[in-house]
């Protein structure tokens, strides 16, 4: 099988409008890493090997308020699960792609990069250069990701608090939310886990967020519609 | 504290790549369960309003749906942005706008 280019480039362009919500998200993370405390190297380091916003942001105001290391991790697992999800549907497209490129397709699963693959190739699973696209955006994706975050770790505590720009964690994370409220039982998930972290919120370490998780994966599959 | 740092970003380094990419590691020959299929439908939706839900209905750890709550209003905005446009950058912007608009109106 030869490396189809064209198709590359088309997952280059697909991710381009993407591109803008990464940069402000990207360079967000930056300034919360720095901001918690975090040596700017040390951050850096972290957005290369952790490659994940939202567990990045989570674990800088976790580690500002000294939780213990485990209880970090803990919390990077559970908000990290959803890559699980992601890469089990992705086995439909890359089960039988050598083992050192689905060592790479895991590294750079992201929540837009899988976006744009289901949009692209969810109702034609068969045709080919779904590697090309999916390493085409992705690799766009982690590039921009990457500079964004060094940008954001260079400014540092240079942006003004009064500007508010930690509200932008938030408002990324609601954009990637809002598109999956397609069905009741999707909706319902949402509404479960919002409901359940607000209420358990006084929960110590977190674990808020792993209620919330548990109560929002058993209000959406009992809200499945009951055919089959 | 930095030797602390250090363990912690391994961690995080390595849950988050076992997570990513245990699927897509296992032998093509191996069936996912359905079961484990449908639950983890439901984790992007949970997880990620989990993240943010504090964020606009707390304020000072107290539950706050009033409307002098200035994040919980821009946060309406941002999601009727994010329903009607479906873009990351817009609904971060009028976010953020109406974030500084509510703090002027309050």
């Amino acid at each position: 099988m030869s490396f189809q280019r064209p198709i590359f480039a088309e997952g280059v362009r697909a991710s381009l409008p993407v591109l803008l919500g990464v940069v402000p998200f990207g360079v967000i993370t930056g300034v919360a890493m720095v901001a918690s405390g975090i040596p700017p190297l040390l951050a850096i380091l972290m957005s290369l090997l952790v490659f994940a916003g939202a567990s990045m942001v989570a674990s800088a105001q976790l580690l500002a308020s000294n939780t213990p290391v485990l209880l970090v991790v803990l919390t990077t697992l559970i908000i990290n699960l959803r890559f699980m999800m992601y890469s089990a549907s992705l086995r439909l497209h890359f089960a039988h792609a050598p083992l050192r490129w689905r060592l790479l397709l895991g590294y750079l699963t992201a929540d837009n990069v899988y976006g744009l693959m289901l949009q692209r190739f969810s109702d034609r699973p068969d045709e080919p250069g779904r590697l090309e696209y999916f390493l085409g955006a992705g690799i766009s994706i982690w590039l921009v990701w990457q500079i964004a975050v060094l940008g954001g770790v260079l400014i540092g505590a240079g942006v003004p608090a009064s500007w508010r720009l930690e509200f932008a964690a938030p408002l990324a994370f609601i954009a990637m939310t809002v598109p999956l409220l397609r069905d009741r039982a999707m909706t319902g998930a949402a509404l479960a886990a919002g409901i359940t972290v607000i209420a358990a919120h006084a929960l110590p370490l977190k674990l808020s967020v792993l209620a919330a998780a548990a109560v929002g994966i058993g209000a959406g599959m009992l809200l499945e519609p009951k055919t089959r | 504290m930095t030797s602390g740092l250090w363990i912690t970003l391994a961690g995080m380094a390595l849950v988050t790549y076992l997570a990513r990419s245990s699927f897509l590691l296992l032998p093509p020959g191996v069936q996912t369960p359905a079961l484990l299929r449908r639950a983890l439908r439901y984790v992007p939706a949970a997880v990620l309003t989990a993240i943010w839900a504090p964020e606009l209905a707390l304020q000072s750890e107290v539950l706050s749906l009033s409307p002098h709550n200035e994040r919980l209003l821009a946060g309406a905005v941002a999601i009727a942005v994010a329903w009607r446009y479906r873009l990351t950058f817009a609904t971060i912007v009028s976010g953020l706008l109406a974030l500084h608009f509510f703090d002027w109106l309050l």
